[in-house]
């Protein structure tokens, strides 16, 4: 195709079956996860090549940091995994810690344990509405996957609306600790929808794993074969999916992880139903941690410095740190220099999402228009976090 | 009344009474999808919601027309009524009660399949014309979709055909009457009507078979860039083709207009048991996703068509060895 100086298309048609139709999927397109454009190339119904480019969301938000005091900031470190906003705050405030050497009462880490597997399972709840979106269609039964899940995560929101006060961006974590203490009754509050949760997962796993469309549709399709995913560096659920065993709750243990007992779920398919299994297992995981963590809670503080008078009053000495988290999308990593101010001097997101991401061009290649959303919905990016 | 009047009339008796079934079946399927999925589904305009389709069709209508400057303007604005035409016509040889429908034609069941392929015509029009890629994938699709699985449709079809040995649609039903239904014929009967229901749902693009539509991939598919009164149309016509389908099967495999009570209850039992196969048709949209094109194809070609046939053969067997042949 080519466009002349009137402006006017001149379409020059080759009749061989090699002609190549180069479409545009998004930024703006039912599944494009946010703001995520991928141009296709294609061979009739083939995908043969995919550029993605991504941006369409860049907030400044390591710029932002710096202008933001050590207790303001994790609130707005909400903002960049809008759909898991605790796993951002618990790096960030993990860091600030590591360079401090400030503690953290053992009540606050369980706090901070028990809110950041709810997000996993809000997270992960919302990952499966949508994906199923994705293969199902907003006028089909990926529609009534999606409407479940989205009652179940309300169930969860509702548990961080009396927790927080907030539904969606809660600043829940604090350096030193955490803001609140669980409110009377939230504990039962939690098992009861943990319970509930619980066993609704079974009843999806029924209504997927027993019908055979959708083994079709999620079996053998986009395989991230184990050394790709050790090339490229993705990382939680889909390394998971690809056979390696690593789970930063597991081999590098942080805030009291290592007093509760879970199993780090691995399958050795690599295809987008491994990814599913993972994350259906992590579920059940996360829901054990939860009712661990309720049981063991102890007393105590719930912070080790003393109630903020002013937002400037955190001050970090000198040093810089890295933090890292298991998030629901994998691992999640804060990278802070602090300069003694309340400030710090600069700080670097390593988002899930955004190394999850590269790892689309290889595989999508080779499948057909239909799989690139079924792929990408599986890799579960969320663009707050790619492009901060 | 001269025979030239009926011929006016019933037609545009049994047009309207479509039209205002297309806008009611809606309704239907958005409670019923709502019910599904633990919802409540349209409910502010009228009692329980029961003004919603007259919104919806006022809302279309005050929409703004829009045509792609790009577009192939003739083809473009001519694919809706294209694509309406055959899929209102179908309903010209179904008969609704002995006697009450346009015309009871000796190959009624033939013309319903001719017509109601003819629908592709419209949806390639409509994609093709548009000037956009995704309705061009979708276009494509669709000349695969809706070849591969109108075989296995009139295949399954014209099972009932041969039990009843006759291509007119009343005569079908009438042999079902007292309560020898086709589908409760041994074995062939629920084989077929389960091949019938399977080919109506990929002929008539429901999900688990939209990938015309796939709006998770291709945005709306053919009629991505139709808006207003003319995706009005195309709607209609989709509904009109469904619908159409509801009330072939009943007649096919649920004995048409027979059931309990006096004979005047026959239009009344007839949209039941159409009404009933939409719902199931319905049923399983919203609880399956959407299968892939060659996945689609596959399933066509390598089981369902070779099933089909098998299954034709095999009651031509039946036929004859009931009939006292061999």
């Amino acid at each position: 195709m080519t466009l002349d100086a009137g402006h006017t298309t001149r379409v020059e048609f080759d009749y061989s079956g090699g002609e190549r139709l180069t479409m545009n999927m998004g930024p703006q397109h039912p599944s494009a996860h946010g703001v995520f454009r991928a141009i296709l190339t294609l061979e009739g119904e083939t995908v043969v090549g995919v550029d993605a480019v991504i941006g369409y969301l860049h907030r400044c938000h390591e710029k932002l940091s710096e202008t933001l005091t050590y207790a303001q900031y994790p609130s707005i470190a909400s903002k960049t995994d809008y759909v898991a906003a605790m796993t951002s705050e618990f790096a960030y405030v993990m860091a600030a810690e590591a360079i401090g050497k400030i503690e953290v009462p053992k009540r606050a880490q369980y706090l901070r344990v028990i809110a950041a597997e709810l997000q996993r399972i809000a997270s992960h709840l919302l990952w499966l509405g949508t994906w199923c979106m994705d293969m199902g269609g907003a006028l089909g039964g990926g529609a009534t996957i999606f409407l479940y899940a989205i009652r179940e995560r309300e169930t969860i929101l509702d548990l961080f609306e009396s927790l927080v006060g907030a539904r969606l961006l809660y600043g829940f974590y604090q350096v030193g600790g955490t803001r609140y203490d669980i409110p009377a009754g939230w504990a039962d509050a939690c098992r009861k929808t943990i319970d509930v949760i619980d066993q609704r997962i079974g009843e999806y796993e029924g209504l997927l794993e027993d019908n055979p469309f959708f083994q079709a549709r999620a079996k053998d399709v986009g395989v991230i074969t184990r050394e790709l995913a050790e090339d490229v560096g993705i990382a939680g659920p889909l390394l998971r999916g690809s056979g390696v065993n690593f789970d930063l709750r597991r081999s590098a243990p942080y805030s009291s992880y290592e007093d509760f007992s879970f199993t780090v779920p691995v399958e050795t398919g690599g295809d987008c139903f491994a990814r599913y299994r993972v994350r259906m297992v992590e579920f059940r995981e996360s829901i054990k941690i939860i009712r661990q963590g309720l049981d063991k809670l102890p007393d105590g503080p719930i912070s080790s410095r003393p109630g903020l008078k002013s937002v400037a009053q955190i001050r970090i000495p000198k040093g810089e740190a890295y933090a890292r988290v298991e998030g629901p999308r994998g691992e999640v990593g804060c990278y802070l220099i602090a300069d003694g101010s309340a400030k710090p001097y600069r700080m670097k997101w390593r988002g899930a999402s955004f190394s999850n991401l590269a790892v689309l061009p290889h595989i999508i290649p080779g499948h057909k228009v239909a799989d690139v959303v079924a792929i990408m919905g599986s890799v579960d990016p969320v663009f707050g976090e790619v492009d901060r | 009344m001269p025979v030239w009047l009926t011929a006016l009339i019933a037609p545009f008796v049994v047009l309207n009474v479509v039209i205002l079934l297309v806008t009611y079946v809606t309704l239907l399927e958005r409670k019923f999808a709502a019910r599904m999925q633990s919802r409540i589904g349209p409910y502010r305009v009228g009692p329980h919601g029961l003004l919603q389709p007259i919104a919806d069709a006022v809302k279309l209508m005050m929409k703004e027309d829009v045509v792609p400057t790009a577009a192939d303007k003739t083809v473009y604005n001519l694919a809706p009524i294209v694509f309406l035409i055959p899929c209102m016509l179908i309903f010209a040889t179904i008969p609704f009660a002995p006697g009450l429908g346009v015309a009871d034609l000796n190959i009624g069941i033939l013309f319903f399949l001719a017509v109601s392929s003819m629908e592709i015509v419209g949806l390639f029009m409509a994609g093709w014309g548009s000037n956009n890629k995704y309705a061009l994938l979708s276009a494509m699709r669709a000349v695969n979709q809706i070849i591969s699985y109108d075989l296995p449709f009139i295949f399954s079809a014209l099972v009932p055909v041969m039990i009843a040995g006759s291509l007119k649609l009343s005569d079908i039903a009438a042999a079902q009457a007292g309560g020898a239904w086709f589908i409760f014929y041994p074995v062939i009967g629920q084989l077929a009507f389960v091949a019938f229901m399977v080919s109506t749902l990929a002929a008539e693009n429901r999900v688990p078979f939209d990938i015309l539509e796939a709006e998770s991939e291709l945005v709306a598919g053919f009629r991505v860039e139709y808006s207003g009164m003319k995706f009005a149309l195309i709607q209609l016509g989709e509904y009109a083709h469904i619908i159409g389908s509801s009330f072939l099967g009943s007649v096919l495999f649920l004995g048409a207009w027979a059931g309990p009570g006096p004979e005047y209850l026959g239009p009344i039992w007839m949209l039941l048991k159409a009404m009933f196969l939409f719902l199931v048709l319905t049923w399983i949209r919203w609880s399956f996703v959407r299968i892939r094109v060659d996945q689609i194809l596959t399933l066509s070609w390598k089981f369902l068509l070779p099933a089909t046939l098998t299954l034709l053969i095999a009651t031509s067997f039946v036929v004859v060895w009931r009939a006292g042949g061999f």
